[in-house]
Order: structure tokens, then sequence, then C-alpha cells
């Protein structure tokens, strides 16, 4: 009986000493999540001595400065840049640390809350300037004059007090402005009598059935793993069945916008007829991004619905033997779009060297040297004045095209932003999982876009 | 039932020191005792300070976030049980959890029986080179890198692959396939990675087992005219019973609890064949920024690993007794 007892008194204060430990942690994280974040926000200011807000000229000064930089690997412009930047400005050094594009943006909102760095890649950023991590950079666009660049170069980096974007205060720049479309093997397309890029949709269709006749995979496009590659044409051709405009709307998650819309559904059908008809790789749900650039710069495909951050690849790797158009249009003549997008660079609310960052935008968008770079190297073209200095291409190469179809998209009023870009999770939530049911034929095209809807209503809340 | 308590101490804390029970031995006896739980507190003590940092406290944090309607930022808002209702009512929240059910075959069933086979052929040839070299690239995959092994058998299970070369070779090119990007194969091609990577830890512990077995045993069952096979059921299976509880108990957590493997070769594709509850919370919390709903899923993913893994216990412990 007494040993009986003994036993339950161990248990009893083993039992109460666990308790007390419980009870102790649980103390220590008794206060509501997120309360000492809004107590006080990073974004308080208190580091960031803006010049630009203090009426003085924002700029790096004379005193040694080092720009903490957090910025996506891969990318060899940035680091040139800057290399170049402190060639110019001796007293300003980089401290660069560099992640893939997925970890920066599972990152972004801890790093920019906990340890803002001067200047980050920033993946998706409506929500990370809604939650006032992010520096407003109106006064450095007044200062600097980039206002008085067309206004839809910023447009997409502008967030209203409702965490829409298009309008409201700028909270990032772009290092220069993406754009995609179709590249395509001049040597296989002349094999097919593909003589110059296709002026409507039906002469593409043409010329992907007559690859696959010739024994080509038309296109070995990436849509495995996370990377719904397929949202790159998909995109393509809701730009020539329907308004960029609309699009933005969605992306840009304006009241009441929709991705289910009718001329959008013809480009999904449009799609899953590519997909129907053997025009993409067999294997395309496990193809990620860099097996698909090796079969295409391997030779292996007549195209690929890829972006102008390539071009310098493949004016390097294929030289000659690359072309680009982008996607045609429905009816000859008609309205042509493309995603485009700038490279995203913000500041962070709490940066120590803000001043010094915005410069070094600034320089990015107006410096002879750097403007070249984003050309040569960034394969896309500069930000900046419409009548800024572009350096020279070369005729023959694929970057002059694309820079090419850039003026083309600008003078139709073609540019959207990526439909991924829309809401934190819908890459990884709506689009991916749903073109990959797509090819495999486990949803029907008019399934894909009420589900993707779902997806951003459920994230918008 | 005597009472062996009447001094007010623990019988065999006197009897090992051989102590008498006058008064200052008994004095003795006690310092000596407190002196033993101070050192075995001290000697506690760090691990309990990491166990509790590192494991209790995130542990507690979760429940407390779970609870809570937050992006990981601004300011929470308090929803009480919400979190947890969604979970029931989104069929969403299923598939993960089904896919983690059927992957236990893969990841525990699979390996455990290999393993078993494996280390019973081995035991036959215990001392020679063979045997040795057998443990050893049996053993290899649980040093590997789980990263490293997923990616690897994402080469290997590719269109191009070794999988789809050999197929090629002996006439089968037409079930060919990209293993991991098609539906009705993605997830049993995860499963053969988990199972690949768990059968060294099971070899090794039902190996071990196998060589505390008492060669008498044996040496009985052969007289009583016992074939291999008979030997293997009546003496070896029921030897190993404590060592096939802990090869099931970690593997059925390693296959719920799934998420480096996936995560390296499929991310949850194609569509959502392989997502995890692992990736789901991973995904939640960080790329829809719901941590209440991430963390509420990872108190219901702890609690499915207790209900599965208690009863598995339970029913080994009672056999042992």
């Amino acid at each position: 009986m007494s040993r009986n007892l003994q036993t339950t008194r161990r248990r009893s204060r083993s039992t109460a000493a666990t308790l007390s430990l419980t009870g102790l942690l649980a103390l220590s994280a008794c206060s509501a999540p997120g309360e000492s974040a809004t107590d006080e926000p990073s974004g308080a200011g208190g580091a960031t001595a803006s010049g630009a807000a203090s009426g003085e000229a924002p700029s790096c000064g004379t005193d040694d400065v080092v720009v903490d930089a957090y910025v996506e690997t891969g990318f060899p412009i940035f680091r040139e840049l800057t290399d170049a930047f402190t060639e110019q400005h001796p007293n300003v050094t980089f401290d660069i640390r560099e992640d893939q594009f997925a970890v920066l943006t599972q990152n972004a909102p801890r790093v920019l809350a906990d340890d803002p760095p001067d200047l980050m890649r920033l993946p998706q950023m409506s929500e990370l300037a809604s939650d006032g991590l992010l520096l407003d950079l109106d006064p450095y666009a007044e200062a600097f004059g980039w206002d008085e660049w067309p206004s839809s170069q910023l447009e997409q980096m502008r967030v209203d007090e409702n965490g829409r974007r298009g309008s409201g205060p700028l909270y990032a720049m772009g290092l220069n402005f993406s754009m995609t479309g179709v590249f395509y093997n001049k040597e296989l397309a002349a094999q097919i009598g593909m003589t110059e890029p296709p002026a409507t949709l039906d002469a593409l269709d043409g010329y992907l059935q007559a690859a696959l006749d010739a024994g080509i995979t038309p296109s070995a496009q990436f849509n495995g793993g996370a990377t719904g590659g397929l949202a790159f044409p998909l995109q393509g051709l809701m730009a020539s069945y329907g308004e960029p405009a609309e699009i933005n709307g969605w992306v840009y998650q304006e009241e009441g916008a929709t991705i289910d819309t009718s001329s959008n559904l013809q480009a999904v059908e449009h799609l899953e007829r590519w997909i129907d008809a053997g025009y993409f790789a067999d294997d395309i749900n496990s193809l990620d991004y860099s097996q698909s650039m090796a079969r295409f710069l391997g030779g292996e495909n007549l195209l690929m619905f890829n972006g102008d951050w390539e071009s310098g690849t493949f004016d390097t790797q294929m030289p000659g033997n690359v072309g680009f158009f982008l996607m045609p249009p429905v009816e000859e003549g008609g309205q042509v779009g493309a995603m485009s997008a700038p490279l995203t660079y913000g500041i962070g609310a709490g940066a120590a060297n803000a001043d010094c960052a915005a410069e070094f935008l600034n320089w990015v968008a107006t410096d002879e040297a750097a403007r070249t770079m984003a050309v040569e190297i960034g394969g896309s073209h500069p930000m900046g004045p419409v009548d800024a200095f572009m350096p020279e291409v070369d005729e023959e190469s694929v970057t002059a095209q694309t820079l090419a179809a850039g003026v083309t998209i600008g003078e139709d009023n073609g540019a959207m932003d990526f439909i991924a870009n829309a809401t934190g999770g819908i890459y990884a939530r709506g689009w991916t999982p749903n073109l990959q049911k797509l090819v495999a034929g486990e949803i029907e095209a008019a399934e894909l876009l009420p589900a993707v809807q779902a997806e951003y209503e459920s994230e918008i809340g | 039932m005597p009472d062996l308590t009447l001094s007010g101490r623990p019988p065999e804390a006197g009897a090992r020191a051989g102590l008498s029970p006058a008064r200052p031995g008994r004095r003795r006896g006690s310092l000596a005792r407190h002196r033993r739980s101070a050192a075995a507190l001290a000697l506690v003590l760090p691990a309990a300070f990491f166990y509790g940092a590192f494991v209790l406290r995130p542990l507690i944090i979760t429940v407390q976030y779970s609870l809570y309607e937050w992006n990981g930022v601004t300011e929470s808002t308090w929803v009480g049980a919400a979190n947890y209702v969604r979970l029931l009512q989104d069929p969403e929240m299923f598939g993960p959890i089904l896919n983690a059910l059927q992957l236990i075959v893969y990841f525990s069933f699979v390996p455990v029986t290999l393993g078993l086979v494996a280390a019973a052929i081995i035991r036959k040839f215990a001392t020679s080179r063979l045997a040795v070299v057998g443990r050893t690239v049996l053993f290899l995959p649980q040093v590997i890198p789980l990263v490293a092994a997923g990616i690897m058998w994402t080469w290997i299970m590719a269109s191009d692959g070794v999988v789809n070369q050999f197929l090629r070779l002996i006439g089968l090119g037409s079930i060919t396939r990209a293993w991991l990007g098609d539906f009705s194969t993605a997830l049993s091609g995860v499963g053969v990675i988990g199972a690949w990577v768990s059968l060294g830890l099971c070899l090794v512990l039902l190996l071990a087992g196998m060589s505390k077995i008492d060669p008498a045993l044996y040496e009985a069952a052969r007289l009583d005219g016992a074939g291999p096979i008979r030997e293997f059921w009546s003496v070896t299976l029921p030897s190993l019973r404590q060592e096939l509880a802990v090869c099931l108990t970690v593997t059925v957590i390693a296959a719920l609890a799934s998420f480096d493997i996936i995560y390296i070769s499929t991310q949850g594709g194609p569509g959502n064949s392989t997502m995890v509850p692992g990736l789901e919370i991973y995904y939640l919390a960080f790329f829809q920024r719901e941590v209440g709903q991430a963390s509420a899923l990872a108190v219901a993913l702890m609690a499915l690993v207790l209900i599965v893994v208690i009863p598995l216990q339970r029913v080994i412990r009672g056999r042992e007794q």
C-alpha cells in the first residue's frame, strides 16, 4: 500500500514539475502573436534618415557605406552592377546575400520585419507594403524625377492603402523590366518551313503541328514540381483573346475582379488543344526550368515560352540561331500582349542606408554603363525616361528582337503583370496544381479558371 | 503483502548500501541520496533546458498560434477553434492526410519487410565478406542526406532516367513514363524513395536484434525438424518484437511527418497528388502566410502521429507483458 502511495507521490511530484514547466513556458509565450511587431513597427523609420524626406538630395555621401542587399541567386546582373557602382563610388560597398526565388518569397516578411536590408529583391510586394515592411519611395521618385518616366513603368510597384496594386505610393523599383514571349530555334524552324514568325494564332498552330509531324517535340515547356510553366503560354493566349487591362485588374486585386472570363476560357481551351495535340513534351509535369532550358539549348525543341532575361544566354550559347516573337493575335494585326514586369527591388522600412540604396537604383536606370549592363547582361530593357541612352545591340541578336518587342508592347499598351503575382500563394496553390491537372486530363479547361478564382478569393478574403 | 517501507525509505537503497537502520546511518544514507539526486539533476538539467527551449516551448507556441488568425508579421486576431473547424470542413486538408496514410505502406511496411528478409539472409552468412558488403550497401541510404537522395531519385525516375532506360532495354518501353510527373505513379514514386531511405535503418536494427538470439533456440528448432522458413516464423520473428516495434514506430512517424523527400522530388505535385501535411503546413505558413491555420494543421498532425503510434506501442507492450 505505502509503496503505491510513494509511487503516487512521485508521480504527483513529477506531474507538478511538468505542469510548472509547462506553465512557465506558457507564460513566456502568452502575449498574442504579432503584438510586438504592431507596437514597434520596424517601418517606424527611426533608422532611416532619408535625405529625400528632409529636403536634401538623397545620396550615398562621402563616408564609407556598406549597403546590405538580399537578392535572387542566378542573376549575375546585380553583382555586376554593384561592382560598377563601387568603381564609381569607392566609399560604397555591398554586402550581398543570395537565395533562390522560392526562399526569398518565404523569407521576405520575416527578414523585412526582423533585419530589414537596404535592398531586397521582392517576389511579391503588395502584402509586404500593406504590412508596413517597405519604405515608401515616393519622396525618392520626386527627388530623382522617376515620376516623370512613363507611368506604366512604375504602376506595378504602387500599392494603395487597401493592398491593391496599380496606384498609391511607390514601394519598389525595377533594375530593368523583363517581358515574356516565344523564343524559337531558327534551324528547326527552317526545317519545317517557318521562315518568319507567325502572324496569327492559327499560323502558330500550323507550325506546331508541322514540327510534330517532322518528329520534333514543338516545346519542352517546364511544368513540374512547383513550376507551373504553362502559365507563360497561357497568359500570352489570354492577351490574344482578351484585354491585358482586365488581367492586370485581377493581378492588382481590384474589387470584384475575376480571372474566370469567357475570353480567358478561350485561352485555356486553346492551351488544352495544344496539350491534347502533343505539342508539349510528354513528361512536361516533371520538367523543371533548368531541364526545359537544357533541352531547348540542346536544339531539341522548336520553341520555348520564356522571358527576355534569357536573351543574353541564347545570344551566347546559340548565337544567331534563336529568334523571338510575341504571342500572335487571333487575327492578323490584332492586339498583342505580354507579361512584362520590372525586376523589382525594394528598400526595407527600417533600412539603415535607404538614401544610398535609392541612389543606386536611380544610377541603374540613368547611368550609361549601368543601362548597357541591363541590356547586355540582363537581356532586358532598362528602366528610365523614354529618351534615355540605349546601348548599341547587334541587330542579328535575339536581344535586339526582345528589345524591339518591348517597344511594340509599350505602343500597344499590352504589358501585363504575371498572373502568378496576384497573391502570395496563387502560383503554388492555384496555377501550378491546376495546370498540372489540365495536362494530365484530371480537369477540363472549363474547370481550371473557377478553381484558380476560388483559391484567389480564399486568399484575399 | 508485507509492508516493506516501515523505515520510511526505499528498502533497496539501504540494502545496496549495507546500512544499519540506526539513525546516523540513515542520515548518511539520506545525505548520499540527496547528493545522488543533485548529481542526477545536474546531469539532466542541460538536456532538459534544451528540450524545453527547442521542443516544449515551440510546441506550446504552436498550439497558441493555432488559435489566432495571423500573417506572421502584423497584429493577430483571436479566432478560437475556427482554424480547427476549417481543418474538418475543408476537403483540401483531407487529401494530404490520406496521402500520408498511404505513404505508411512505403515508408514503413515495405522497408520493415524487406529489412527482415535481407537481415535473415545476411545472418546466414554473417561472417563472410559478402555479408559486410551487403550490410554496407543496404545501410548506405541512411547516411546519405535526404536532399541528395531526393535529387538522385528524380534523375533515376526521369523520363530519360535509369529506370526507363532499363525498361526499354527489356522490351517494356510501352510502360515508361515520367514516374514523378504522372498522377498515377507520383505518390508510389515518392514512396519508393522513402522505402529506400528507411531500409538501411531497419536492416541494421533487425540484424542487431538477430545477433542477440540464443543459438540454442535454433538448434532446438532444427532438432524438432524445423526448416529455415519455420525457424524464421517460430524463432527469429518472435525474438525481434522490440526491434520491430522501434522500426515501425520510427518509420510510421517518418511517413506521417514526411517533408524533405517530397519537397525535393515533387513539391507536392503533380496537381496535389503527393501533397502531405508537412508540405501543406509549409505552404500555408510561408506562401499563404496563414500562420494560425498552419499551426492548427501542425497540431492536428501531431495528434494524428500520436493516434497511430500510441496504439502501436500499446499492442507491442501488451504482448510483452
